[in-house]
């Protein structure tokens, strides 16, 4: 199988600061990978990259095989990447409906769609049935974002990446701000995007989320991607010495020899 | 849509502040949605009962034409602050483009009075057009804070008013104007106060159902979430802006109709006015909450007590003693949703 979206050697400098050494990343269909790493191991940078917030140095990004360069998040979103910033970007004042619209409404038919009228009738009823399909619990599509919950604004960003986002949701510790019942009901959202067959890299610090919804757990240290393990073959204690460097590349190529 | 949240149930159950929190939050935003109807009510019957004559057609007439001043700029300055800005020179460009059309009609009257009226009409309308587009432009591209912009323009119209005038009024237009400006329209409205209800209705329907409209909101609501949506935020607050002079300009042009004179002082302070109004009809000062009908009250207030006091032979200083207070009480119940919020 093909990787939806596929990183070669990244590498990312900020000035004479070094972000992102060399990052190799992949993500197939369907799948949810997780992203781990210490404080600035450079996860942030590279989901940067990868949404067209900042440009790489070095590398290469390609979807569906096919090399692309996203000058902008705008670009990357036309390729269908989408993601959910920390800090949210929702318009408090607007409702549900308005949000998982924004910038990509649908206008009437005929003369009164050329001359900008909402089509909100069919917007309502588009975002019911999303919001249906991922098991999502908000009271009305009418519902202005700042009357939610915390975990239901995150709900909404989700929805609105998974309805875009059609090779790749992104989302950048989304249940930082959350408590644990809210952080639970973001994890379900995820399997429920992933359910839909959309692809979702996860940047997470708690190992437990990451172990819950992630197929995948590629680690990052001091801006290079470490270790890329399958999340059934690997557990806690693995991860963490990953993570924290005292377990290295070198060591697994060593693994790797006695094994062949 | 109907399902309940399980999670929000358990959450108001548990955390015992929540609740009331919400229930006073719900009561407050009625409160802040109503409150000025009720307010407009009662001023009406209270004037009412003082002075019957206060309810008569004459005065609605009367009453309404007035309201037109405050009310025009308002519905630009309505658009202007949904966005989280504010436009100070809406006065000054209102007798901006009174006088530049005035002028212009005096200059143009031989060739003609239909001929006179519209180029004036058109000048007066290029004017605030200009000026709207210049205070856009300096606030987008310069990313100077609209208020700063605003003063500055307001202080350049003001000043060519005078310049252009010679500080005296400007006189023999074509008579024909006066004509348009006192004639009737439907039996109800006078003509500017027909060409207000117009703007208005246009106004309405642009802001909630169309996505220019849409947009507005956003950015005031958050102008990073409409960056990152892909809005073009700069553009839309560029057509804010134009749309806020244009109006204004319209607004002095209809000044000209009903006095047959252009004075260099009409629009002083009328800024002032439209803002009160904007903010009295509920608008959020903080961007992206706003509403034409709630502008429209404001506006109905500021007139109703403005030309009610004038009947009771109140001593005209007591108006914006009482303009006043109600802003107060308009911005502090504004910070207090917000910060409910
Ligand atoms: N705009 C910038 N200018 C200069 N250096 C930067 C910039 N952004 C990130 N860096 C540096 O790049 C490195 C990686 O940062 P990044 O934010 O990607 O880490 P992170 O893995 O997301 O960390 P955290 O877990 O704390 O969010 C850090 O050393 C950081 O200081
Ligand atoms: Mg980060």
């Amino acid at each position: 199988m093909e990787p939806v979206l596929q990183a070669k050697g990244i590498q990312k400098y900020y000035g004479s600061v070094c972000a992102i050494e060399h990052i190799d990343f992949e993500i197939y269909p369907g799948e949810v990978v997780a992203l781990l790493g210490d404080n600035g191991a450079g996860k942030s940078t590279f989901i940067k990259i990868l949404s067209g917030v900042v440009k790489q140095n070095h590398g290469q990004i390609l979807i569906d095989g096919k090399p692309v360069q996203f000058a902008s998040p705008m670009e990357a979103r036309r390729f269908g990447v989408e993601t959910v910033y920390q800090d949210l970007a929702l318009a408090p004042d607007l409702d549900v409906t308005a949000n998982i619209f924004l910038g990509r409404e649908i206008l009437r038919g005929g003369l009164l769609g050329r001359l900008g009228f909402l089509d909100k009738r069919e917007m309502r009823g588009q975002v019911a049935g999303r919001l249906d399909q991922l098991k999502v619990s908000i009271k009305s599509v009418a519902q202005i974002v700042s009357e939610l919950s915390g975990g239901q604004r995150q709900a909404v960003s989700i929805v609105r990446a998974a309805s875009w986002g059609r090779k790749l949701v992104i989302m950048d510790e989304p249940t930082a701000a959350l408590g644990v019942e809210e952080s639970a009901k973001v994890l379900d959202l995820i399997k429920q995007v992933k359910a839909r067959g959309i692809p979702v890299l996860l940047v997470t610090h708690t190992l437990p989320y990451a172990f819950d919804v992630a197929d995948r757990i590629v680690v990052l240290r001091l801006g290079r991607s470490v270790a890329d393990l399958r999340a059934d073959e690997t557990d806690t204690n693995e991860v963490v010495q990953w993570i924290t460097g005292s377990k290295t590349v070198d060591r697994i190529a060593e693994l790797q020899g006695h094994r062949g | 849509m109907d399902n309940i949240d399980g999670r929000l149930q358990t959450e108001d159950s548990q955390t015992v502040p929540a609740a009331p929190r919400a229930k006073s939050r719900a009561w407050l935003k009625k409160l802040g949605d109503f409150w000025t109807l009720g307010i407009l009510v009662i001023i009406l019957a209270v004037f009412g009962i003082l002075q019957p004559s206060f309810l008569s057609v004459s005065n609605w007439f009367n009453t309404t034409t007035y309201m037109t001043e405050t009310l025009l700029l308002a519905i630009g300055e309505t658009y202007v602050i949904i966005t989280a800005g504010i436009d100070l020179s809406v006065g000054a460009v209102e007798g901006l483009a009174g006088i530049v059309a005035a002028l212009v009609m005096v200059a143009l009257e031989p060739h003609g009075a239909t001929f006179a009226m519209i180029g004036g009409t058109l000048a007066g309308m290029l004017t605030g057009v200009l000026f709207g587009l210049l205070n856009g432009l300096v606030i987008t591209a310069m990313k100077v804070t609209p208020f700063i912009v605003t003063l500055g323009t307001m202080g350049i119209a003001t000043g060519l008013t005078f310049i252009l005038s010679g500080g005296t009024d400007v006189v023999n237009l074509p008579n024909q104007l006066s004509n348009i400006g006192n004639a009737t329209v439907l039996g109800v409205f006078s003509f500017p106060t027909f060409v207000t209800v117009l703007c208005l209705i246009a106004a309405g329907i642009m802001l909630y159902q169309t996505r220019f409209g849409r947009y507005v909101y956003a950015i005031g609501s958050n102008a990073e979430a409409a960056r990152r949506a892909g809005i073009p935020v700069n553009r839309n607050l560029i057509k804010v802006y134009t749309l806020s002079g244009a109006i204004a300009a319209l607004s002095g042009i209809l000044l000209l109709t009903r006095f047959a004179t252009g004075s260099p002082l009409t629009g002083t302070n009328d800024e002032l006015n439209a803002i009160a109004a904007v903010v009295i009809g509920g608008t959020s000062l903080f961007g992206g909450r706003g509403t034409i009908v709630g502008t429209l009250i404001g506006a109905a207030i500021i007139s109703v007590l403005i030309t009610g006091l004038v009947i009771l032979s109140v001593q005209p200083y007591w108006q914006t003693v009482a303009i006043g207070v109600i802003i107060i009480i308009a911005v502090w119940i504004d910070q207090f949703r917000h910060r409910m919020a």
